[in-house]
């Protein structure tokens, strides 16, 4: 018994032990160029940073901005520049890793009028949820604002008031194994989803002879927000419409219905069965190790592809997604923005940090650092941006940005999503469109009415 | 015995029982001030507001409308809400079939790690593992495993030839209940394990070897003295076994998130509070969901009689 | 008992057949295979996830989704409890998930026991009704007391001056809510334990002169060691676990918890949408080890106290 009890006492010791010897390792060892890319290029300097000081030096605000990682790293270098040269000091909170996390603890302080958040990084759907708790930007940034891309400033304006300021973009785009193009004798990308089909069908045959994990088209499919942006993709792209439009519904129509059963026959034979629970991660995932031979995803998937190791590197290209028979490719919108809070105690100081950091120098910081999107037509078309993002191309880049119908909706929207998203998820798992999208339809109806 | 002595010791009996009455509630209600503050402190105030909103029509952002009184409305398009009764169902079905399996392998195992043999230390605390592991981290851990395409589960099956194909545990609406419950059920046996155990240690032994010596086999002293001695460790077990079942969030809403078909009633309140920002319509669902774990909580009384002596 | 004992050998008894091969060597070996059998079933299900996230541990983030699938690491690496352990983030959310779990396990016990002796040994109107009522604090889902708690705990005006001190972003806030769900389960569990000791107990300890907080430590607590155990375990890995309340009550990664510093890994140089397997996996058995190594040491504990002293009047 007393022997015993030593053994695990010992067991323990040694587990301490273990611990503490690999930190103690992992902090002495050569930490091989883990300095972050930020560091190595310099935050830019901040344009008038003598006028600013003289009026809001001192002042502290806090800035609710990206989760923890490097766009923390990223956000924390910005506020050390910005709080350097106009002596206004910015605290950085990261946001919760989890996108219902953020948007509940933003509620909760908007709903207490709480006066802890200044400036705010808002997901692309949350302007119209938000509106009447933000700051009107127009009169201060309205200027700056003509320099985004359009469709993003429209999304941001809310009643005749920029209630936010683009600041990354994403959008949706194609990737496909250029390797498996060439074996299977096919020149070029899909132009149409029938096209997509037919080739994803044709090489998935053939690899399945040797990789039994291999399927042709991998995308979102889950019951979340994701699915909300894909279908989007696919009926705007077949002609469909953009899902709520003109104060109506317009879901339930035959392009949308055929579209969508479409891609609900592709369940399970050229997508894996599994796809109606992949989010972008699965996605990602399956097209990495090479499982796939083409997969819709957000343009951060290209960095992880290119990365040395990968499976695929040097095997895969972009482009933009396919589209109906009639109708043209799409892209839905995605990214962050920045917001200023109706409740914040240093409006005009937290005004300039949105106007540093939605500055063309910042974005092209952003862009070549982080790889985000930057939401500048001009710095999209920089030539350094486009080396460090070849999803920047011209070609791709010009595709036309769908927006979700957020601004419609305002404090609905989630409702909203949620009736969409689970809908189409009802529809790829085997119900048929002309069965969902009626019920679906009069439901949106329905909660329009509310907004 | 009754003509003559009665009439003295009878006042002397009742002014001694009360003296010790009021002593006994006394220190009892001084022993519970501190839980009571703590609760009270805690609880009254949130489960109040939950109670009240649910006569209301608060919304969570409000804009600049004030919250309005609307009495029993909520109430009554929750009775007429499918959605819900469709989550209340399957709720009640996830905890009938988690609760049963739990019960019984918790209980095979509490016998087994409490039998004297080699390896009770590490079995102890190896049947805790699964507990250990943070659900949302062993519920992303589970969602891997049973992928269709580089999910371990489907390559194990088909290895040993259990399987003939890969099955899409969770998105195939046929088998998506059935993997949620085995992955809870993995999770939450070594509570209930942990818990008869308890119960089980603290049954003398010498009633065991006293029945040994009278004859009686291994099944006899399980039925005539094991299960009496452990009813109530039983009775706390499957009543908070019950409890969190009834209101399992976090598993269902990795594996799921919001898909229609396998919305818990949990799932259902947090989205309607925080998705859809209807926190009056919310705290009536949330109302709806304590009034349903009661009827649970009752019939648990009636059968195991548990706060009797 | 000794008497019959005395008596019997005398006489053989008639012995069923099955008894006999049960007794015979064979037969002994034979009956305890099944049972090895089980012990081996019970490890494997409850090990084989564990042992799953071991082996991703040890494997480069690249090879992680790879099919086939590798049941073992081919070339193990130790980046993954590096970038872990290393991070100064992780051990933070490692001391404030401690702090946090240890003190409610402690407040819950005491106040719980405290509570379990008064409804347990006493008698008094309104036992079942305190019972029932904090049964009745852990019927609502936790997500429909979050904004009442959330007010609560960002200062909040009772009455007159009596203010809710502000405890938003601190780890006190955990503490507080923590304890509405464990203390109603400890109270319940120790409860029937203490009800469980037999009624004349306290009799001897009150003669010789003891005062009832006496007699609580000293003769009911060490009785009831394995249920204040099992309940201060199962409080500790509750409140350990905890996500929700953690994730929106705190909001400077300082003060993280564990579960939300786990949600939070990113992959090196990776965006939002990655989920960075290898570190959470590592993350994981860092987290799981100490606490098995705790229930080896303590579980020996309780059953070297619970057999002496036992109920014998």
């Amino acid at each position: 018994m007393k022997h015993r009890r030593l053994l695990v006492l010992a067991g323990v010791v040694g587990a301490i032990a273990l611990v503490v010897s690999l930190s103690v390792a992992a902090a002495s060892s050569n930490k091989p160029a883990r300095v972050h890319k930020a560091a190595a290029i310099a935050a830019p300097k901040v344009p008038n940073a003598k006028a600013i000081k003289k009026k809001y030096g001192g002042q502290k605000i806090t800035f609710v901005g990206d989760s923890v990682g490097d766009g923390h790293k990223r956000d924390l270098a910005l506020a050390k520049r910005f709080s350097r040269d106009t002596g206004i000091k910015v605290s950085v909170v990261p946001h919760p890793a989890a996108s219902d996390q953020s948007y509940a603890q933003l509620v909760r302080a908007f709903s207490q009028k709480s006066s802890s958040i200044d400036v705010a990084m808002i997901d692309v759907v949350w302007p119209g949820a938000f509106a009447p708790y933000l700051v009107n930007l127009k009169p201060k940034l309205g200027k700056q604002s003509k320099l985004h891309i359009k469709s993003i400033v429209q999304n941001d304006t809310i009643g005749g008031k920029l209630v936010a300021m683009p600041w990354f973009g994403d959008y949706g785009i194609l990737y496909y194994r250029t390797d498996l193009l060439k074996k299977y004798n096919y020149k070029a990308p899909p132009k149409t989803w029938a096209d997509l089909f037919k080739m994803a069908r044709k090489i998935q045959t053939g690899e399945q002879k040797t990789n039994k994990n291999f399927y042709g088209f991998v995308f979102q499919g889950n019951a979340y927000e994701g699915l909300t942006c894909n279908t989007l993709e696919w009926i705007a792209s077949a002609g469909g419409g953009t899902l709520i439009q003109g104060g109506k519904a317009t879901i339930d129509n035959a392009k949308a219905r055929t579209i969508l059963d479409a891609m609900r026959v592709q369940i399970g034979k050229t997508t894996p069965r599994g796809v109606t629970s992949y989010q972008e991660d699965q996605t990602e995932h399956a097209f990495d190790d090479g499982n796939a031979a083409f997969a819709r995803n957000w343009p951060y998937q290209y960095g992880i592809g290119a990365t040395a190791g990968s499976k695929v590197k040097g095997k895969f290209n972009v482009t933009v997604l396919p589209h109906g028979a009639t109708g043209k490719s799409v892209g839905t919108v995605g990214g962050w923005q920045l917001a200023v809070s109706k409740f914040s105690k240093h409006k005009p100081a937290a005004i300039e940090f949105v106007r540093y950091m939605t500055s063309p120098a910042v974005e092209k910081f952003d862009a070549i650092t982080n790889s985000n999107v930057p939401t500048i037509v001009s710095v999209a078309k920089n030539k350094a941006v486009v080396k460090a993002n070849p999803y920047l191309k011209p070609a791709i880049a010009s595709v036309p940005r769908v927006t979700r119908p957020a601004k419609f909706l305002k404090t609905h929207y989630n409702e909203a999503s949620k009736v969409i998203y689970q809908g189409i998820n009802q529809i790829l798992n085997g119900t048929p469109a002309k069965n969902v999208l009626p019920g679906m339809q009069s439901k949106l109806n329905q909660i329009i009415k509310q907004s | 015995m009754s003509t003559v002595a009665t009439p003295a010791p009878a006042p002397r009996r009742r002014r001694r029982r009360t003296g010790l009455q009021r002593r006994q509630t006394r220190i009892g209600w001084l022993l519970l001030l501190p839980a009571l503050a703590a609760v009270g402190f805690v609880a009254i105030y949130p489960l109040g507001k939950t109670v009240y909103e649910s006569f209301t029509n608060q919304e969570f952002l409000q804009g600049l409308e004030p919250t309005k009184w609307v009495g029993l409305d909520n109430y009554r398009t929750l009775w007429h809400d499918t959605v819900f009764r469709d989550a209340a169902w399957l709720t009640i079905k996830f905890t009938l079939i988690t609760v049963s399996f739990e019960f019984v392998l918790g209980l095979i195992i509490a016998l087994v790690v409490n039998s004297n043999f080699k390896g009770r230390g590490p079995m102890r605390a190896v049947m805790l593992v699964p507990w250990a592991i943070p659900t949302v981290v062993a519920a992303k851990m589970w969602q891997w495993m049973l992928d269709d395409v580089f999910g371990v589960v489907n390559d194990l099956g088909m290895k040993l030839h259990i399987l003939s194909h890969p099955y899409a545990w969770i998105s195939d609406p046929a088998t998506a209940l059935g993997s949620v419950c085995a992955v809870d059920i993995w999770k939450t046996t070594p509570f209930v394990a942990l818990l008869l155990l308890a119960g089980l240690q603290v049954i003398p032994r010498d009633l065991y070897e006293a029945a040994s010596v009278d004859g009686a086999s291994q099944l006899q002293q399980f039925w005539r003295i094991t299960l009496p001695l452990l009813r109530p460790a039983i009775a706390v077990t499957l009543i908070f076994r019950t409890l969190d079942a009834l209101r399992v969030f976090d598993v269902f809403s990795v594996f799921f998130g919001n898909r229609p078909d396998t919305q818990t009633m949990a799932i259902y309140a947090q989205s309607t509070i925080v998705g859809d920002g209807h926190v009056g319509y919310g705290a009536a669902i949330s109302v709806a969901i304590f009034l349903i774990i009661s009827v649970f909580v009752v019939i648990y009384m009636t059968f195991m009689r548990v706060t009797e002596e | 008992m000794s008497t019959a004992a005395e008596t019997t050998p005398a006489v053989a008894r008639p012995v069923s057949r099955s008894r006999a091969f049960r007794r015979s060597p064979a037969g002994r070996v034979l009956a305890k295979v099944p049972f090895w059998i089980l012990i081996l079933a019970i490890f494997v299900y409850a090990l084989f996830p564990f042992y799953w996230a071991l082996r991703s541990a040890f494997m480069p983030a690249t090879e992680l989704f790879n099919t086939p699938i590798k049941y073992f690491p081919t070339d193990p690496t130790l980046a993954n409890f590096r970038e872990v352990l290393s991070s100064n983030f992780f051990q933070r959310a490692l001391l404030n998930s401690t702090i946090v779990a240890g003190s409610v396990t402690l407040v819950s016990l005491a106040i719980g026991s405290l509570a379990a002796y008064a409804l347990g040994r006493f008698r008094f109107h309104g036992r079942t009704f305190v019972l029932y009522l904090m049964l009745s604090m852990t019927i609502f889902p936790q997500i429909a007391i979050l904004g009442a708690l959330y007010t609560m705990i960002s200062g909040f005006h009772i009455v007159w001056f009596i203010n809710f001190p502000k405890l938003y972003d601190t780890p006190w806030a955990l503490i507080f809510t923590y304890v509405i769900f464990t203390l109603p389960f400890t109270i319940w569990v120790l409860t029937s334990f203490m009800r469980g000791l037999p009624g004349d107990l306290e009799e001897a300890a009150y003669v010789d002169g003891a005062t009832p907080l006496q007699v609580f430590y000293k003769v009911l607590l060490p009785l009831i060691a394995p249920g204040l155990v099992t309940t201060g375990l199962l409080a500790f890995i509750a409140a350990w676990n905890e996500y929700l309340y953690a994730v929106s009550f705190i909001q400077s990664p300082s003060h993280y918890t564990v579960p939300v510093a786990i949600v939070s890994f990113t992959a090196k140089g990776g965006n939002a949408f990655q989920v960075p397997w290898g570190q959470i996996m590592a993350a994981t058995v860092v987290v799981t080890l100490p606490l098995i190594a705790a229930t080896l040491v303590l579980q020996r504990r309780i059953l070297a106290g619970l057999t002496a002293g036992a109920v014998k009047g």
